[in-house]
């Protein structure tokens, strides 16, 4: 399998000294794997800071209901009149905020950024299985961000029905502003998002399949390759059942049919619909809407395995599990979906069946998380940023996948069902966790990407501040939603029962705004190290992998010479026998040293 | 105000930073590779004590947050027959995450603390346990079967709903922004409806069929008044989008939508007179009182009106994001006694009554 890259890559070499790259064709369209990750994070950090600053606003609202904001003036215009946010820009907030961090930061930052960066360097390619699908993959995933920005500016206000856009309150522009133009722009995005996403997965899929240099075999794959793979798979499965609804849902908006609707009277009239089902819908957004949350996570997983066994000097422990818990993951994230329509008129039946396929996820789970923390067990830990994001991702990815047992339970679920309690879960284990992931994976990788190291105290600050408001954040959370307080409520003084949590949204709101500033710091030492960060040597952190044996400054096709063979997996650090603590995979065994049968 | 405030949180974080770059900073004065990039052991050990400092912090936000936040009414004062069972199954599971939760955060951020890096250690080579990964995968397999368990049989006991038991029939309609119930009258059968059939010249706001014999008898409220002990059946609809009826003293929760009947049963056990005179619930709406009042002092001072004192209701609350006045979507409850209800329910008009 593996002997097809290692033929041609004398044809490539030639290629690669007669060709001129201009402007447009290195930092633009390009073709290159190393530059289209680069133009993912690039893209994706935009987009957060996007994403994030909106979090900040809404929590303003939450913790002060109704008080004038100069910064609500200034960023909302027409939507604050007098400063005071009005309530269906809060609900578009809320709204496009989710969005964003889970597709366009979370999905198309994270796994475009590394699965474009690693796959060809780890696995010892000199690029992508089809450069071209690549690049057309980063411009669609460019295009609908565009339109995702576009839609905040039309005249009734961008899409305000939830991440999850079910109908009817989507499908009806008399139901909600945001459910005009704004609506059908956020499902244009989406379409092309996903267009987007299956052409990068299918060609991280062929890429990892077709393009293993000699010797690496699938049982010698780093985890961050196993991940990105089978995210692929589980995005190519799910996304587009996802894509139907949204095109369903865009028949039933402009088309006159009913597939998701049925019965409605609204606004003094009773509409044509008839026959369709909003559960139908739910079933769709959710058979891409659960597994997208593995999409997001397992990435994540994969770049923090590596980091810890790198920076732990010791193999990651019990390799064959790891892997085995990816793939019990990814197929059991398929039937889960159910468990966020516990409470939405279908079968109690089918709630039995997925609270047990749900609780079943927490067993690889499990195994994950006592893997990583025996990983770091006696090892000799390296203190780097990205080792500290990756021990903050396993601590917030157990708190918040605790959690995951009572919102699982549907008997459980029943009375913290949409509350704060969920928000609390969630952002701890996939949000909070998959951004730690990919801060980890920037300060790791950002020397082979930039050649340029990052500040590590500023990386130091970055981590510890954002690590303490995280929990600062979310921890609290789970108490307002036991206390009964629902979601995306615009203000909750309607209720005077829940009054006394007014103080704890306040604390929450405190932390997330200095959480959110700090990330200052990140964006600072991101850019600026660029340009001022200290030169890079080719191995910074005597890693293992492939991608460390290849220039510092880029070159198309990756290695000058040979593609490496590799001899060995790419845990072997603090091997007894060899006097460093860490043995590249490129490096053959010596004579009398077995390879671990892992 | 708020926007001095915003202005301050501002500096205050810029001062913070500058002041812990300063520190790093400091910290290194003596080492020579300070500036190349990589972790050296001075940085191992300062970021390992902090590692042990965040465990703390960990322990520290999770007592802080049961004491102050924790009187946690979701698990103390269920007002239905079920509600105990998922409220002991709520413990049981909060006992299990608490005890997980502060054995692995203490083992990883104390090996973080630990086995911090220094020059010339070496690491273990260690890839592999079988035991070991046996033990942690069966432990949370047993673990996760009890709760699986435990799980489905009150998952099933509370929606499978008892029709021998008689339940009283009501409607809960929901529209953007309200709520209406309709109880089905001395038939205790609800007349057919459909949005449809929606008359708002004859006041038939909920679509109910006027020639259905088993509609006449039946009764349009606001307000929804249950009787003690007596099993009732809510048969849910809405006429627009997608709203739940979410009733969280009586753990009930059900979707309320378009173009189909949802259904969700329980028998309610405390009435809302009994509640309120729970030692609990008068700390709580004391304190809420008190919240209230110094704002109505703030609010006096701006001059705008004050906030009237809170008294406890069950509530009715809608939990399905529905449009822009989602957050003040709601209806009161009141449990009573039989003879209570009985008085209140005659007052009412009936369907056929109440038509123009």
């Amino acid at each position: 399998m593996s002997t097809h890259a290692v033929d041609t890559h004398a044809h490539d070499d030639d290629h690669g000294h007669h060709h001129k790259e201009t402007f447009v064709t290195k930092y633009i369209f390009s073709q290159d794997h190393k530059m289209i990750a680069k133009q993912y994070l690039i893209t994706g950090t935009l987009m957060g800071i996007i994403g994030v600053l909106m979090s900040m606003m809404f929590r303003i609202q939450i913790a002060w209901p109704e008080e004038p904001n100069v910064l609500f003036e200034a960023l909302l215009g027409k939507w604050a009149p007098g400063g005071v946010m009005d309530a269906d820009i809060y609900l578009a907030l809320v709204t496009i905020h989710g969005t964003i961090m889970v597709f366009f930061v979370l999905t198309a930052g994270l796994s475009g950024t590394f699965s474009n960066l690693l796959i060809p360097l780890q696995i010892g390619a000199r690029d992508m299985a089809s450069g071209f699908l690549n690049m057309v993959s980063y411009w669609l995933f460019f295009l609908s961000s565009v339109i995702m920005l576009i839609s905040l500016f039309v005249e009734a206000g961008p899409a305000a029905a939830g991440w999850t856009i079910y109908p009817p309150l989507s499908a009806l522009p008399m139901a909600q502003g945001g459910s005009g133009m704004g609506m059908t722009l956020w499902l244009v995005s989406m379409a092309i998002f996903i267009a987007s996403s299956l052409l990068g997965s299918l060609n991280y899929i062929v890429t990892v399949i077709n393009m293993r240099t000699k010797g690496m075999s699938m049982t010698r794959l780093p985890l961050t390759i196993w991940a990105f793979f089978v995210t692929a798979i589980i995005g190519v499965v799910s996304f587009p059942v996802l894509l139907a609804a949204a095109l369903l849902l865009i028949m039933d908006r402009s088309f006159g049919t009913s597939f998701f609707l049925s019965d409605i009277f609204i606004q003094g009239e009773v509409l044509h619909y008839q026959g369709g089902s909003p559960v139908l819908f739910e079933h769709l957004f959710w058979f891409l809407g659960h597994p997208e949350v593995y999409i997001v996570i397992l990435p994540a997983m994969g770049l923090v395995s590596e980091i810890l066994a790198s920076n732990s000097r010791k193999p990651i422990f019990g390799y064959r599990a790891m892997v085995a818990s990816i793939l019990a993951i990814a197929f059991l994230s398929t039937i889960v979906w159910g468990h966020h329509m516990f409470v939405s008129g279908m079968n109690p039946f089918l709630g039995s069946v997925f609270t047990f396929t749900t609780l079943l996820i927490a067993i690889p789970s499990a195994v994950k998380a006592f893997n990583w923390i025996t990983t770091i067990w006696k090892g000799n830990l390296q203190m780097n940023t990205a080792m500290l994001f990756s021990i903050g991702f396993v601590s917030t990815f157990i708190t918040g996948g605790l959690t995951g047992i009572i919102l699982g339970d549907s008997a459980l679920d029943i009375n913290v069902h949409d509350t704060y309690f969920v928000i609390a879960h969630f952002h701890l284990v996939m949000g909070i966790s998959a951004l730690y992931g990919m801060f980890a994976g920037i300060y790791h990788w950002y020397p082979k990407m930039f050649g340029r190291m990052m500040n590590k105290n500023l990386g130091y600050i970055h981590f510890w501040v954002t690590a303490i408001c995280a929990y600062g954040v979310f921890f609290p959370m789970h108490f307002i939603g036991m206390a009964g307080l629902p979601r995306r409520y615009y203000t909750n003084t309607a209720f005077p029962l829940f009054d006394d949590l007014a103080d704890v949204n306040i604390v929450i709101t405190i932390f997330a705004l200095i959480g959110g500033i700090v990330q200052i710091v990140y964006l600072y030492n991101f850019f600026a190290s660029m340009f001022i960060g200290k030169k890079a040597v080719q191995n910074p952190w005597r890693s293992n992998t492939l991608e460390w044996t290849t220039p510092v400054e880029h070159i198309h096709g990756n290695w000058p010479g040979e593609i490496p063979h590799v001899y060995r997996w790419s845990y072997d650090y603090s091997k007894p026998g060899h006097d460093d603590d860490f043995v590249p995979q490129n490096v053959p065994l010596k004579e009398g040293e077995e390879e671990l049968q892992h | 105000m708020t926007a001095l405030l915003t202005i301050i949180i501002v500096l205050f974080v810029a001062v913070a930073i500058w002041q812990m770059v300063k520190i790093f900073d400091l910290a290194q004065v003596s080492t020579d590779t300070s500036n190349s990039g990589v972790a050296t052991d001075h940085d191992n050990k300062i970021n390992g004590y902090l590692m042990l400092g965040f465990l703390v912090f960990i322990y520290a936000i999770t007592i802080i947050s049961f004491v102050k936040w924790g009187d946690l009414p979701l698990v103390s004062d269920a007002a239905s027959e079920h509600g105990s069972q998922i409220d002991n199954l709520m413990i049981i599971s909060m006992l299990v995450i608490f005890t997980v939760q502060t054995i692995t955060q203490f083992l990883l951020h104390y090996f973080a603390f630990k086995y911090r890096g220094e020059k010339g250690k070496k690491a273990l080579f260690f890839a592999d346990n079988n035991t070991l990964e046996a033990i942690w995968t069966i432990i949370p397999v047993i673990v996760l079967a009890g709760l699986i368990i435990y799980g489905l049989f009150t998952w099933t006991s509370i929606m499978n709903i008892d029709e021998d038991a008689d339940p009283m029939v009501v409607e809960l309609y929901a529209q953007q922004f309200n709520w209406t119930a309709r109880y089905a009258g001395q038939d205790n059968v609800l007349g057919m409806a459909n949005v449809r059939l929606i008359d708002i010249d004859k006041a038939n706001v909920l679509g109910v069929d006027e020639a259905d014999p088993n509609a006449q008898d039946d009764i349009v409220v606001k307000e929804l008044h249950l009787v003690v002990g007596k099993p009732v059946l809510f048969e849910m609809r809405s006429q627009d989008v997608l709203h739940s009826a979410y009733m969280p003293h009586f753990r009930a929760q059900m979707n309320c939508v378009p173009g189909m009947i949802t259904k969700f049963g329980f028998t309610p056990t405390v009435t809302t007179k009994e509640m309120r005179e729970r030692p609990d619930m008068i700390d709580k709406v004391q304190d809420i009182n008190n919240i209230r009042a110094e704002r109505s002092k703030e609010l006096m001072a701006e001059g705008k009106e004050t906030l009237d004192p809170y008294e406890f209701h069950y509530l009715l609350l809608c939990n399905k994001i529905c449009g822009k006045s989602h957050y003040n979507m709601q209806m009161n409850i009141i449990v009573e006694t039989q003879e209570e209800y009985d008085a209140w329910i005659k007052e009412q008009k009936t369907f056929k009554e109440s038509l123009n």
